[in-house]
C-alpha cells in the first residue's frame, strides 16, 4: 500500500487515490500539423523507466484534485508530489 | 488433480556454457517465450548457432509467477488464430519434448456477472466457434454442473448470470514447461547462458550486431528481445521506444486441500481467476496494480479485493488460508495485445506486451518470434500484432478477454 500526500488534504492511503499515469505530457500545439507517427507517440508511447518516475494522481475520495506525483517504481518510493502547476522537484527530465 | 506425481527429475537437463563471443541469434531472456524461442529457431528452422541471455536463472521471473492458465477464447480473429495455435502446440508438446508437464485440459469458465457481461460473453463465445475455437455459452444451472462449489444462487454480491466455458483450455506445470523447454533446446545445439545480463548494444550505424553484458561482448547476427516487464528498459538500451506500460500483477496460493476444484473459473469483473494445482493448491489471480512498477510486489488491498471476490464465489474456500503471495511485472499494451516484429533498428526484433496472458501464448510466441528471427519476416500470424499497428490504427483490443483489468 502506498501512503501519497495530496498537496490539499495531506497523506492518505492509495485506495483513495486514482492513477493516472505519466505527468507532464502536453497537448499538441498545433494538432491538425501532426503527422500519424506523431499522434501515435502522443496518444500511444509513454516513458517507462524503472526508477525516478513523475506521473499523476487523483484524490477520488477527498478533493477529487488532480496533481503529480514522483515515484521511484522499483522500490514503489513515493519521493515528492507536487501541485499541476508546479514543476518538477529536481528539474523536468 | 492429485491423481498423479510430478515425474522425478534427472540432475542435469542442460549444459552451463560459458558465452561464445558470437552466434547467429541472440535471445535476450530466458523465460518460457525466450526458451520456446530457441527451441522452435533449431527446430522448424535448423538454426541452432543461438544463445539465451538470461540475467537471472532461467525461468525465474513471470514463467515462475504466473497461475499457468491456458485458454484460447479470445475474441478478434487476430487473437483467435494466434492463441488457438498455441493450444494446439501445447496439445502435442508433451510428447514432441517428452516431458509430462501435467497439462490438463479441465475447461476455463468465463463468468458473466451483469447484463453486459453476459452480452459480451455470448458475443465472444460466438466468434470463438466461428473461428474454430471450442466455446459456449453456459446458463447459471449448467455452470453448477460444470463447477458445483461456484454460490450460482440470484442472492450473491455479484450473481453468476452465465459464463463461457471452453473445455479444452486448462493448466499446466509452469516449471516443467520451462525445464522440458529448455532441455529440448539444449539437446539441439542451443547455449543457455544464466547469470548474464545485457547491460547494451553493440551497434553499426542503423544495424544491431551483438549486445554487451556483464560477462563480456557476444556478437549476433540477428537480437530478439524477450524480456516481458523489462522490455523498456532493455529496449531504451538499444535507442528503442516501446508503447508498453510496467504493472505489478499479484497472484497467491493456498495450503493444500482436497480436490474441490474441477476446472478454471475466471472473473473478468470481480478481478480474481481461480484453478487448483495438481498438488492441491488454490491458485489465484488478481487485477494489474494501478501503479508503473518494477518491484515485483503490489498492493495488499489489491489481495483483499481479490480474495473478497473469490470468498463470495466459492462459500467453501472461507476457511482456506493464504500461504503465500507474489508479485510479478507485466508489460501493459494500450490494447491488451502483444507486440511481436521488427524495431525501428534493423536486426533487433521484439516479443513483449504479452501483459497478463503471455503463459499460455508460450508456444505460438516463441514459434512465430523464431519465424522473424530466422527470415527477418512477420509469420502470418502475428503479422497483426506487429509494432506498426500504432501508428496506422489497426489496433487488436482484447481488454474483454484478456480478463484481466488493465
Amino acid at each position: 500500500m502506498l501512503l501519497i500526500t495530496c498537496p490539499w488534504c495531506g497523506p492518505r492511503d492509495e485506495t483513495e487515490y486514482h492513477y493516472g499515469g505519466q505527468a507532464h505530457v502536453p497537448y499538441p500545439e498545433n494538432p491538425a500539423g501532426l503527422t500519424d507517427e506523431e499522434w501515435a507517440a502522443y496518444v500511444f508511447y509513454r516513458d517507462n523507466p524503472k526508477g525516478e518516475f513523475a506521473e499523476r494522481w487523483m484524490h477520488g475520495t477527498g478533493c477529487r484534485r488532480w496533481f503529480n506525483v514522483l515515484r521511484d517504481t522499483a522500490t514503489h518510493e513515493v519521493l515528492a508530489s507536487y501541485r499541476p502547476d508546479e514543476p518538477r522537484p529536481g528539474g523536468t527530465r | 488433480m492429485t491423481e498423479r506425481p510430478p515425474p522425478e527429475h534427472p540432475d542435469f537437463l542442460w549444459r552451463n556454457p560459458e558465452p561464445r563471443s558470437s552466434y547467429d541469434v541472440v535471445i535476450v531472456g530466458g523465460g518460457g517465450h525466450g526458451l520456446a524461442t530457441a527451441y522452435y529457431l533449431a527446430r522448424n528452422h535448423g538454426i541452432t548457432d543461438v544463445a539465451v541471455l538470461e540475467k537471472g536463472w532461467l525461468a525465474g521471473g513471470n514463467m515462475a509467477r504466473n497461475t499457468t492458465i491456458i485458454r484460447s477464447n479470445y475474441l478478434w480473429d487476430e487473437s483467435a488464430a494466434l492463441y488457438e495455435h498455441a493450444l494446439k502446440l501445447w496439445e502435442r508438446l508433451p510428447e514432441e519434448l517428452d516431458y509430462d508437464f501435467l497439462f490438463s485440459q479441465r475447461g476455463v469458465l468465463n463468468l458473466a456477472h451483469t447484463l453486459q457481461d453476459v452480452r459480451e460473453g455470448v458475443r465472444r463465445a460466438s466468434a470463438n466457434r466461428l473461428n474454430g475455437v471450442d466455446a459456449e455459452w453456459l446458463e447459471p444451472d449448467q455452470v453448477a454442473e460444470v463447477c458445483p462449489i461456484l454460490d450460482v444462487s440470484p442472492r450473491t454480491r455479484h450473481p453468476v448470470l452465465g459464463a463461457t466455458y471452453q473445455p479444452r483450455a486448462g493448466i499446466a506445470k509452469h516449471d516443467h514447461v520451462a525445464w522440458a523447454l529448455a532441455r529440448a533446446a539444449d539437446a539441439l545445439g542451443v547455449d543457455l547462458i544464466q547469470g548474464c545480463e545485457v547491460t547494451g548494444f553493440l551497434k553499426d550505424g542503423d544495424r544491431v550486431v551483438g549486445v554487451e553484458t556483464d560477462r563480456g561482448r557476444i556478437h549476433a547476427g540477428r537480437v530478439g528481445l524477450a524480456a516481458a516487464g523489462h522490455s523498456s528498459v532493455l529496449a531504451a538500451r538499444a535507442g528503442v521506444r516501446l508503447p508498453v506500460q510496467s504493472h505489478p500483477l499479484q497472484a497467491l496460493v493456498s495450503e493444500l486441500h482436497e480436490p474441490v476444484h474441477p476446472t478454471v473459473v475466471m472473473s473478468n469483473h470481480v478481478h480474481v481467476y481461480v484453478s487448483q494445482a495438481h498438488k492441491g493448491e488454490l491458485v489465484m489471480g488478481a487485477g494489474v496494480d494501478s501503479y508503473n512498477g518494477y518491484g515485483q510486489r503490489g498492493s495488499f488491498h489489491v489481495i483483499e479485493r481479490q480474495m473478497a471476490a473469490a470468498v463470495e464465489l466459492f462459500p467453501v474456500f472461507a476457511r482456506a488460508h493464504v500461504l503465500r503471495t507474489w508479485g510479478g511485472i507485466v508489460d501493459v499494451t494500450p490494447d491488451a495485445s502483444p507486440i511481436i516484429g521488427r524495431t525501428p533498428v534493423t536486426d533487433l526484433y521484439v516479443n513483449c506486451g504479452w501483459g497478463t496472458g503471455g503463459f499460455k501464448a508460450t508456444p505460438a510466441a516463441g514459434w512465430t518470434f523464431a519465424h522473424t528471427l530466422a527470415t527477418g519476416e512477420q509469420h502470418p500470424l502475428s503479422a497483426p500484432f506487429a509494432l506498426e499497428r500504432f501508428t496506422t490504427g489497426a489496433l487488436i483490443d482484447e481488454h474483454g478477454a484478456a480478463a484481466v483489468a488493465h
